[in-house]
């Protein structure tokens, strides 16, 4: 797992906006000049800079996609930054730190893979079912969200992954929560990857732990650099405090004090 | 060519951006963004006697064009220090300078003593103004007294350059700051955080872990500048001004205000690259405005 990439101060362009049912907004990032973007690993994030007069600290967003030519984000208005974010308009300009922090682990042998992502933290797990494709490996995606989701988002999913939604009003898939579904409760597998609300993650690995399996779940701790200068995201760990934006946001739940 | 060189006392900084404790880890963290080498120096986080975990998260928020701290000298102790990080980043190519904090004076001395112990460590910050731990820290910074005798013991274990990192929670900064070079300070800094708090009425409860913490960032930056130019007028060791720099014109502000150097702190976490941005903004001010020295604009107000 950890892989670590030269950070870089990228300053580039919405190509393309999309504010999708549910209340996402999707972005599409491009470098201005056509310069190919840095390398970044799935479960790596990024730092925005938001218009200053709105936010003062830059903020973190889970790389969706990333490619040589496009960074997506989805983004969910859930304070000052996220909302601001939805006034760029396509061709503003956004300064984006990356990549920053440790992803997921990409296994070398083929292997039975679960992808668990709650609301907006089903973010990162698009980029990481494509990297599990590359091996080989086609995952499973449980995606639990209030309401039906977003086509556009599940048909991202379906090209790389067999997606089960769940919702807590029963609008699409299974009516219930992430940790009631069979796939997640009985479900066949070597290792589990989770992005999503606190109460959800801890949901989720108290099954795992449970049931023996290697899950890894991403932390969003406040931050303020995401450099692992300000040591203001710390998480408690078997080891002590430890950076979630250095030595995470991706961490195995046997290394947490849950 | 401008001159941005300056001296602290005896030591020569090829300019007078420093960065701040706490906002620059060890320097390492920033070099895949900047060229370290091309700072006049970078101050490294608060080093203490022991290991400390720091204070429990929440550890942040954000307030209007701030921010609150509260993370509570979190360190590997300077034993771990000595022989892990500073062979690492003593050849940067600038000045390394270790901010060093402690719960009682034994602790600083001791501390202090250890990294005498360091070739080629020529600085010190003492922090008496942290306001974020128990025991020690601000308890120290608030009082003549304090601040007099944690300063007189630490003189006598450390033989280089010592600065003294002052607290702005104080009803005469310039007392204190002269009760320090009084008890043998080469140099001050200031200002470390003011004490605020913040409250999730939503939530009804603070935001941060410790209830108060440090306010940081351009909110503070003119109660900074304030106390630099009092400090300045009381004192005849130099004075490095810092609080909410984020251009090189907030940097000339200090420099105005009597500051012979100035650190970038809460900045740094905006822009990874802000202090090489601040240091060509000076020598562009300088060729602007035909200055030859940045010297020649120090306390001209």
């Amino acid at each position: 797992m950890k892989t670590s990439e030269k950070k870089h101060q990228l300053h580039l362009i919405v190509g393309e906006r999309r504010e999708l049912p549910g209340g996402l907004l999707h972005l599409v990032l491009t470098d201005p000049d056509g310069r190919v973007l840095p390398a970044m690993a799935p479960g790596q994030f990024v730092e925005v800079a938001i218009d200053r007069a709105k936010v003062l600290l830059n903020r973190p967003f889970s790389i969706f996609n990333r490619t040589d030519n496009v960074l997506e984000l989805l983004v969910k208005p859930l304070g000052r930054g996220s909302e601001a974010l939805f006034d760029y308009e396509v061709d503003d300009d956004l300064r984006v730190i990356a990549p920053l922090g440790h992803g997921f682990s990409l296994p070398e042998a083929p292997k039975r893979v679960l992808l668990i992502g709650g609301g907006v933290g089903i973010a990162p797990l698009l980029y990481q079912a494509r990297a599990l494709n590359e091996r080989g490996i086609r995952p499973t995606v449980v995606y639990g969200e209030r309401t039906a989701p977003a086509h556009e988002i599940c048909a991202r999913f379906r090209q790389v992954a067999d997606l089960e939604i769940c919702t807590d009003d029963g609008s699409m898939g299974l009516h219930g929560f992430v940790s009631q579904h069979t796939a997640v409760t009985e479900g066949d597998f070597d290792l589990v990857q989770v992005c999503g609300p606190m109460p959800m993650m801890k949901a989720v690995a108290a099954i795992f732990r449970r049931r023996g399996i290697p899950c890894e779940v991403s932390l969003e701790n406040h931050m303020a650099c995401g450099l692992g200068a300000c040591l203001c995201c710390v998480e408690p760990t078997t080891t002590g405090n430890r950076c979630v934006c250095t030595d995470g946001p991706v961490f195995n739940i046997d290394e947490l004090t849950w | 060519m401008v001159d941005l060189s300056v001296k602290l006392g005896d030591i020569e900084l090829k300019n007078p951006v420093l960065t701040a404790s706490g906002t620059f880890g060890f320097g390492t963290e920033y070099a895949d963004f900047i060229d370290l080498s091309r700072l006049g120096g970078f101050i490294v986080k608060g080093t203490t006697r022991e290991p400390r975990q720091g204070n429990p998260y929440p550890r942040m928020a954000e307030t209007p064009m701030g921010m609150l701290n509260a993370v509570g000298l979190q360190n590997k102790g300077v034993e771990h220090f000595c022989t892990e990080t500073w062979p690492e980043i003593k050849d940067a190519g600038s000045e390394v300078i270790v901010n060093v904090s402690g719960a009682c004076i034994e602790d600083y001395v001791a501390t202090a003593e250890r990294l005498s112990a360091l070739e080629g460590l020529r600085t010190i910050e003492l922090n008496i103004s942290c306001p974020n731990v128990k025991q020690g820290g601000m308890a120290f910074g608030t009082t003549c007294q304090g601040a007099s005798s944690v300063v007189e013991a630490v003189r006598k274990a450390w033989p280089g350059h010592l600065m003294v990192k002052l607290s702005p929670n104080v009803t005469s900064i310039a007392e204190i700051a002269k009760a320090v070079e009084g008890a043998g300070a080469d140099s001050v800094s200031l200002i470390n955080t003011l004490l605020g708090m913040a409250i999730d009425v939503e939530r009804r409860r603070p935001f941060l872990s410790t209830i108060t913490g440090g306010l940081s960032g351009p909110a503070v930056k003119p109660v900074a500048v304030r106390m630099v130019w009092q400090v300045a007028k009381a004192v005849a060791i130099p004075v490095v001004g810092l609080g909410g720099i984020c251009t090189a014109a907030d940097a000339l502000e200090f420099i105005m205000a009597g500051a012979t150097a100035v650190q970038i702190g809460t900045a740094n976490f905006l822009d990874p690259t802000v202090t090489i941005k601040v240091i060509e903004g000076l020598e562009e001010y300088c060729h602007r405005h035909g200055v030859a020295s940045i010297s020649e604009l120090r306390g001209i107000i």
